[in-house]
Parts: structure tokens; sequence; C-alpha cells
């Protein structure tokens, strides 16, 4: 057998070509490593909800991208985008009906194949996304909605939330209100008419059930979303007998509320608890009477843990927006750097750019350093966040002509937040067993 | 009793309110037999208009009766600019032409004017709150009446007794019940109707400006609110009879009292009540309460 002897050229051009194509699959995985992490944000860019919602969610969004894509977020979210890729947002209009959100979350999905959608406010529309995202197999991170049904109807695979959800905002509204106003012994409540303003208004209820057994509900009101003129329920309320009223009501409703309950002087004659009015304190200003009791849907703004992160995060929003972040934008920040931490744990447990499963993995249970505070995966088999929060008394301060919140408490996540195998509403019908507050 | 009273006033408050929002829609539909999706529209950019001006006219602390003024005179202006704009513009092209085409253009024209809206003032809100305050209240026992409030229904009683005398006393108001009744009698009577289309328009078109000028200082003002707005007004507007302004003020104390009444003692079917009611007059009279069941022509 004869051995063919191959020309030195020929050698020359095979070792090169070898060569290039080592480098080539060199150069592949480091593109694909780098390649792009396509994430689709949803929230209200019309409507109602845009201007106190939407739009804080929107910035928040766009400097966080912007600014995490330049590497120039503090520590510990320096790496660039999400573990040295850059983050390629679109922004999707949450306004229209339930159907239309679903159309629009199959679109991001199938048309614009994005590798995880963050976003939307609105409860009803996390509750109608829900279910598709399960089936289309879409890592989907849920924003600023508080309904508690997202993880208690039904075990998630492909859904996380970084916020807490209402019960947290209703058990501590209940404990600081009995612990401000003396001898309770009515209160009334006034609440959207959907999923958001139901479930609030249910959680509260159980809560001082368990808290202040014999005080009772007198007016029980739930106005259609967006209604506009409350002048009816301000008339039902003034002639009711509660010492406090209970709200959940945000957005273009709780502004057209407080202007027309505070003409007829119901905020001045029965306090108002507003569970988000802190989304609202900068337009309201001094309309809102003092005394309100505020939240904001965990310790955010008003009520933020100071920190390096805390402090860029304000500044940067104020310097690109000329104003003031509100808990909506907050709530983005935790989600967006919740999801940071899970692909990045994930990505340095495989070495290379994980996989969905890999950042689902990453994601339950795990612990999130965020600019208000730091928030554990505790809840929904490690797919809803839990945090600690915070009330406090509104005061508007005339002589900056800017909203203050004084007499602020604060609640550990486990005293105000059920544990982990036990949902809201047995935990709450149950007297809170296992809520630990010292 | 209280509560009674309290029903009572609510009730004449949102049928104010209904009635300024709807006046203007019916009567659009009385004379040219459009159903105009756009008036959410006319609401408002009357709400925005009110709530940039008279904020600023306030804000200067000049006297407040010229406020009040103000808000009228912006609701006037910027009917009078998109009504003649909507009307001149597009409107006219399609006239004679399907009803569910012309629905359809003025559903268009709403979309449009949204984004222009947002265009114009952004997605932020605005708040014209200076007016409840000056407005002031009247105590009755534990209930807290707002002068406001009480202006608001002055407004609808005088608009509808205005818009009563004008069509049956007016050489002007005639010739509109003329086109109401049939409007090829008259053309053939010499009428312009093209003149009346569009000076109906531009007028329901102000009407419709003025219900969001006067609202402006309740609500917040922001995006979306023309859309809410149009759903009741059609409601009313059905409940009373298409085209009949006494209809439309019927209609809206129907559904306001009813509202109120729903609030006060069973709070559970508020949002059910005004449906119900409008469910309830169209079964016994489809054509409304207020118009003739019309012979159909061939």
């Amino acid at each position: 057998m004869r051995h063919q002897a191959y020309p030195p050229t020929f050698v020359l051009a095979a070792g090169l070509s070898l060569g290039l194509s080592f480098f080539a699959a060199a150069g592949l995985h480091a593109e694909e490593h780098a390649a792009p992490v396509k994430i689709g944000f949803v929230t209200f860019l019309t409507g109602p909800a845009a201007a106190p919602f939407g739009i804080p969610d929107h910035n928040a969004a766009e400097l966080l991208v912007d600014s995490l894509n330049a590497g120039k977020v503090p520590a510990p979210y320096d790496q660039i985008g999400l573990g040295g890729a850059r983050i390629d947002a679109k922004f999707v209009d949450e306004a229209g009906s339930a159907a239309d959100v679903v159309t629009q979350f199959r679109n991001l999905v199938e048309r614009d194949h994005v590798d995880v959608v963050v976003g939307y406010i609105s409860s009803g529309n996390c509750l109608a996304v829900t279910p598709v995202a399960e089936e289309l197999k879409q890592l989907t991170v849920l924003d600023v909605c508080g309904t508690t049904r997202i993880f208690e109807e039904k075990s998630r695979h492909y859904v996380f939330r970084v916020n807490p959800h209402a019960t947290m905002d209703n058990v501590a509204a209940a404990k600081y209100v009995l612990d401000k106003i003396k001898d309770i012994s009515v209160y009334s409540g006034i609440n959207q008419n959907y999923a958001w303003g139901q479930d609030s208004w249910r959680d509260f209820r159980l809560a001082m059930k368990d808290l202040a057994p014999k005080a009772t509900v007198d007016k029980e009101l739930f106005p259609k979303f967006f209604a506009g003129e409350y002048g009816a329920e301000i008339s039902t309320l003034l002639t009711s007998n509660a010492q406090f009223i209970h709200s959940s009501f945000y957005d273009g409703d709780l502004e057209a509320f407080i202007y027309q309950a505070g003409a007829r002087g119901l905020p001045q004659r029965i306090p108002l608890v507003l569970t988000t009015g802190e989304s609202s304190l900068w337009r309201l200003g001094s309309k809102l009477p003092d005394g309100a009791i505020i939240a904001a849907r965990g310790p955010h703004t008003f009520f933020a843990h100071d920190s390096a992160l805390n402090t860029w995060f304000h500044k940067a929003y104020v310097d690109r927006f000329n104003e003031q972040p509100i808990y909506p934008a907050y709530d983005l920040a935790q989600s967006l750097l919740g999801l940071k931490t899970a692909w990045e744990k994930a990505q340095a447990k495989m070495g290379g750019r994980p996989a969905t499963e890999d950042v689902i993995v990453a994601f339950e249970g795990i612990s999130i350093k965020t600019p208000s505070t730091t928030v554990q995966m505790a809840l929904g088999n490690g797919h809803q966040g839990i945090s600690d929060t915070a009330v406090g008394t509104y005061k508007f301060n005339k002589a900056d002509n800017k909203p203050e919140i004084v007499d602020i408490v604060r609640y550990p996540a486990q005293c105000v937040n059920p544990p982990a195998d036990v949902d809201s509403v047995p935990w709450l019908e149950g007297g809170m067993k296992g809520a630990k507050c010292d | 009793m209280l509560t009674a009273f309290a029903i009572l006033t609510d009730g004449l408050v949102y049928a104010a309110y209904l009635f300024l929002v709807a006046v203007g829609l019916t009567l659009i539909f009385g004379v040219m037999r459009i159903l105009n999706v756009a008036h959410g529209s006319f609401y408002a950019f009357g709400a925005y208009g009110s709530a940039i001006a008279v904020g600023m006219y306030f804000d200067r602390g000049l006297p407040a009766a010229g406020g009040f003024l103000l808000m009228v005179l912006v609701a006037m202006a910027i009917g009078l600019a998109l009504g003649l704009a909507l009307e001149r513009g597009l409107l006219r092209l399609v006239y004679g032409k399907d009803e569910i085409i012309v629905v359809l253009v003025t559903y268009a024209a709403f979309l449009i004017l949204e984004d222009v809206i947002r265009l114009i003032w952004g997605p932020s809100s605005y708040a014209l709150y200076q007016p409840l305050g000056i407005a002031g209240t009247i105590d009755v026992g534990k209930l807290v009446l707002s002068g406001y409030d009480i202006g608001l229904v002055a407004l609808a009683v005088l608009l509808a007794m205005g818009a009563s005398f004008a069509l049956k006393h007016t050489r002007w108001g005639r010739l509109l019940t003329v086109v109401i009744f049939d409007r090829e009698l008259a053309a053939a009577l010499g009428i312009n109707v093209t003149l009346v289309y569009t000076i109906t328009f531009v007028i329901g078109a102000m009407l419709g400006a003025l219900g969001g000028a006067v609202m402006a200082p309740k609500i917040a003002v922001t995006l979306g609110i023309g859309v809410e707005v149009i759903v009741l007004a059609f409601a009313v507007v059905a409940i009373g009879g298409m085209g009949s302004v006494g209809g439309a003020f019927v209609g809206a104390l129907l559904v306001g009292e009813s509202r109120a009444a729903a609030v006060h003692l069973v709070p559970q079917v508020e949002l059910f009540v005004i449906y119900a009611v409008m469910a309830l007059v169209l079964v016994f009279r489809p054509q409304g309460l207020f118009t003739r069941a019309q012979p159909r022509k061939i």
C-alpha cells in the first residue's frame, strides 16, 4: 500500500483551513455568549394608568437597560447587561382588553422571539397572561400587579414575580391602623371592582378580623375601574360611622377620588388608609390632607433603606427624567434586577449563556438585592417574592412644597407574608400562624 | 331620611354629569343620524383644555368668576375648532354612506384624536383642583354637599331648558326640527341641510367639550378619559331615545338616581344597575323613551 504524498502547499492550506475553522468556532461561541438578551417590557404606555404607573415603570426600564448595558449600575449589578450580554429591549403597550394583552404576549413570544417577558401592571392582565406563558413555555417576570391568585391557584413553572403580593400590603396596613388609631370598632372600604380591589379588600378585612375581632365593617364599596365620578360613594362614606376608610385605589381613580372627597371634607373627617397612596403623592401634594395613612407596596421611595444602589437609582432617575421615582419604578427595578441575579447565577453554573430552564432553576428561591430592600423568592415554590414593608402617615411640607411621610413603622417580611407552604387566605383565616414580627 | 336625601342629591349630580356628556351626542344623532364615537374625544379635549388654561388662570390669583367663564370659553373654542375640522374635513365625505361606515369613520377619528392628545399633552395627568375649593360646601347633617356639584346640576338644568326653548321657540330650532323629522322634506322646502349639519355638529362638539371642561375639576385629566364617558353617554342616549334632548335628560335622571340608590343601598349591583335600567327600557321601548317608532320608508 502506497502512501500518497501531499504537496506542502496542500498541507499548509489544510492546516490553515483547520485553524480558521477552530477560531471561527471559538468566535461563534463567544458571539453566542454575547448575543443580546431580548426582553419584552409590557406596561401601560397609554390609557388612564399610563401617567401614574406605566410611565414610571417604562422610565425605570429604559434607565436600567441603558445603565446595565453600559455597565454603570453599582455592585452587585456592575456586569454588563445580563451576564455580559447586552439587553435588547422591546416595549409594548399594556392598554386594551385582556384578549388584546394576551395577543400582544403571543406576538412577543412567537413573532419577536423574546428571551424573557417582564411586565404587567393590571392584576387582571397578569391573571390573563400567566396560563399563556406556561403554555408557550415562556420565561415571564410579572411586575407591578399584586393579586395573590397567580401562584396560589396553581403551581407555575415559567412565571415569576419578584414584587410581593397584596397580602403583605394589607396586613401591614391593618397593623399600622390598629397601632395608630385607638379603639377601632367600625371601618369601611372603597376598592376598585376587579381582581386587585377585591383581593386587597378581602386580605385587609381578614387581617382586621384577626387583629381586631370586634371591629365591624360598615360600608363596602366597589365602584368600577376608571369610574371618574364618586359623588354617591363619598356621600355613603360621609354618612357612615367608620373610624377609617381603606382603599387600594390607584392611578387616576385615586386622584379623582381624593379631589372629590377632599372638596367635601371626607379625608378631614375620616382618615384614609391608602395602600398604594405613595404613587400619587407628588401629584396630589397639598390636595391630600395630612394624616392619611400611606404605603408603597414595599419599602420604596420614602421608605427605602439606605444603600449605594438606592442612592444611585434615585439620582439617576431624577437626573434623567426630572421627577421622583415612585413605587412602580422601584417595582420594575426589582423585577429586572431579580432576572439579572438569576440569569448570572445560572450562567456561572453553566459556564455559558444559560437556557430558560437553567434560569428557572437559578431563580427559584433566590435572594435579590434591590434598590430599596432585599427580596426573598420564598412563596409559590420559589416563584413569588416577599420583602419587608413599611407604612407611614402623610404630611405635606409647605415650606419645601413637597410631600413627606412621618411616623414610619417597618414590618419584617415574615411578619406580613404567609409562610412558604400556606396560601394567603387560609393563613389569614387561621389567625396568621407562623408570623414572625419581632 | 338622610340616606334618602343623599340618594336624591347624588343621583342629581350624577345625572347632571351624564346629561352634560350625552346632550351633544344625542343632538348630533337626532339631526345627522350619526352615532359619533368621537364625542368622547370632544369631552377629553375639553377636559385637557380646561385643566391647562383654567389652571394657569387660577394659579395667577385672578378673580374666580373669570376662571369659570374661561372654562366655558375654552370649551366653546375647542368644540368649534374640532367640530369644524371633523365635519368639514372628514364626515362630509361619507354623508349618504351606510350608517355602519359612518360609525367606523368616527371611531377611527376617535382613535386618532386619542393619539393627538398624547402628542400634545403627553402621558402625564393634569389636575384642576381650584374650582372645587372656591365653590365651597353646604353641610346637611353629616352630609357635606359640594357647591361645585350644585353648580353642575344647575348648569345641566339650564342647558336642558335652553335647548328645549331653542328647539321650540326659535326659527333656527324649528328648522332643526324639520331636519330631524325629515331631511328630504327639509331640503325640498329650501332648508340648507348641509349648513344645518355643520352647525349642529359644531354645537354638539361644543357641548361635548363643555362636559369635559366642567368635569375637569373633579377628575384626574389623563389619557383614556373619553373612552369611559362615551359608553355611559351611549347608555343614556339609548334610554332616552336617540336624538331626543328631553330623552337624554330623563335617561340621565333615571340612570343617575338608580345608580345612587344602588351605591347607598346595594353597592354590589352598582355596575349592573346602569345597564339593567337600559335593558329594561329597551325591552318595552326599543326606540327609547322619547322617540316615536318610525315607519320604515320604502
